[in-house]
């Protein structure tokens, strides 16, 4: 109660603020009250190097810490999505790879089959053309055989023909070189 | 006294302690001191107990506040100023917590005694001053010779650089103390009209509505201010120790 007496007696003096001020530090406005400034110096000085000592010691480097363990972690997990997914990427390209060689096998051997049996057709082909002509040349051959001793044939028919129609038509024998000998004449005509 | 607008600043002895005719009392004002540090310490490291890889809440705070104070430092002073982190993070978290603590109602406003808050600036300044000398020796004092100015010019310059320089500390710690003392001040005037209004029955409960409103409006406006004093003294510091680090602008 006294104290409060006392302010409310002040209560005047510290309308004044600024008069407090020009007086160097003194009166009653408690900011400048000089007398208790050694003993917030003192209690500022132990409380905020006390402070300071806490954040430096273990504060600062503890959220240091969480936020490097954060950034190492997701650098890390970024790392590990960047090398799935090349290793994604080797596996497609190895897939697609697989799967060119496979049709360009698939298109080989078609080819070849393709070109075995057309050589097989072809060879076929020359074999039965082969034998056809040799048939044909056989066939050739016994023809002008045949037409060769038909042809003689002829000639031996011809004769007798003629013996025969002379010896018919003026009854006389004819030498058989003679007749030989006109045969070849009517036929050389 | 209550409406005694000057009666929250006022310095009262818990403890009586005096050494060598020295009063080193501990007061409401070291309590607060205390209740800062216990307050900003605990929520950093009893938020981060879990190390959680998937911050919690409170934990998300706490490395959005690391973060940001980073941020700030790396920006103006670049990564040779993170060496003055820990320094620079306790001061934006110290002065932050003290100024939010001190929107409390009858809680003690450490930030609001100018002691304090120029304690803290000289603090900024002789960093600034020692780490300066230390690594550029004279070379800090080119901090005072900007470069590129005719030499006629160069001692009224450097003249002007000496007293912008030495009138640093007084306005880093004139600029905190004066906007809690007049924020405070102004809040308890304007709570104290509603008091007394209200005290005038019927007519005074009704005319006391336009305080109320002033009174929650600057309340809102007040915890801007507390967040934005403890930012902009960090963002100096920040800029000052830039001086430190690299002289010669």
């Amino acid at each position: 109660m006294a104290s409060e007496a006392t302010t409310e007696t002040t209560v005047h003096t510290e309308t004044g603020v600024p008069g407090g001020e020009a007086h160097g530090g003194g009166g009653n406005f408690p900011p400048f009250d000089s007398s208790t400034f050694p003993s917030q110096l003192l209690w500022l000085a132990i409380m905020f190097g006390l402070f300071y000592y806490l954040m430096s010691k273990v504060a600062l480097p503890r959220i240091a810490g969480i936020l490097e363990d954060r950034e190492d972690r997701i650098a890390g997990d970024l790392a590990e999505a960047d090398r799935l997914k090349r290793e994604t990427d080797e596996a497609i390209a190895a897939y697609e790879q697989a799967l060119a060689e496979a049709r360009n096998k698939a298109h080989s051997i078609a080819r070849t089959n393709r070109e075995k049996l057309e050589a097989e057709v072809e060879a076929k082909r020359t074999a039965a053309e082969d034998k056809l002509n040799q048939k044909l040349a056989e066939a050739d051959a016994r023809i002008s055989e045949i037409k060769e001793a038909a042809l003689k044939e002829v000639d031996g028919i011809a004769a007798e023909t003629a013996e025969e129609i002379v010896a018919s038509l003026i009854g006389a024998k004819v030498s058989k070189a003679e007749l030989d000998k006109a045969v070849a004449a009517g036929m050389a005509r | 006294m209550s409406n005694d607008p000057i009666h929250q600043f006022h310095i009262q002895k818990w403890f009586p302690i005096e050494i060598g005719g020295v009063d080193f009392s501990f007061t409401n004002s070291s309590f607060f001191m205390a209740a800062t540090v216990a307050v900003a310490a605990g929520f950093l490291i009893l938020s981060t107990n879990g190390r959680g890889l998937v911050p919690s809440r409170w934990q998300s705070m706490a490395e959005m506040s690391y973060e940001f104070v980073a941020d700030m430092l790396r920006s103006s002073a670049g990564t040779a100023g993170m060496k003055f982190f820990p320094f620079v993070f306790s001061l934006f978290m110290f002065v932050l917590i003290a100024n939010l603590l001190g929107m409390f109602p009858y809680f003690f406003t450490v930030t609001s005694h100018i002691i304090v808050t120029f304690a803290l600036a000289m603090a900024v300044i002789l960093t600034v001053v020692i780490y300066g000398f230390l690594n550029h020796g004279m070379g800090f004092l080119k901090l005072f010779v900007p470069s590129g100015v005719p030499v006629v010019l160069l001692p009224l310059v450097s003249l002007i650089e000496v007293i912008s320089f030495l009138s640093r500390p007084i306005s880093l710690s004139v600029r905190l103390f004066a906007n809690m003392l007049a924020g405070h001040i102004t809040l308890k005037v304007f709570a104290g009209f509603v008091v007394s209004l209200g005290a005038m029955g019927v007519v005074g409960v009704g005319g006391a509505i336009l305080p109320l409103a002033m009174a929650v409006a600057l309340t809102a406006l007040e915890f801007l201010v507390a967040f934005l004093q403890a930012y902009v003294f960090a963002v100096l510091t920040c800029m000052y120790l830039n001086d430190a680090i690299h002289p010669g602008h």
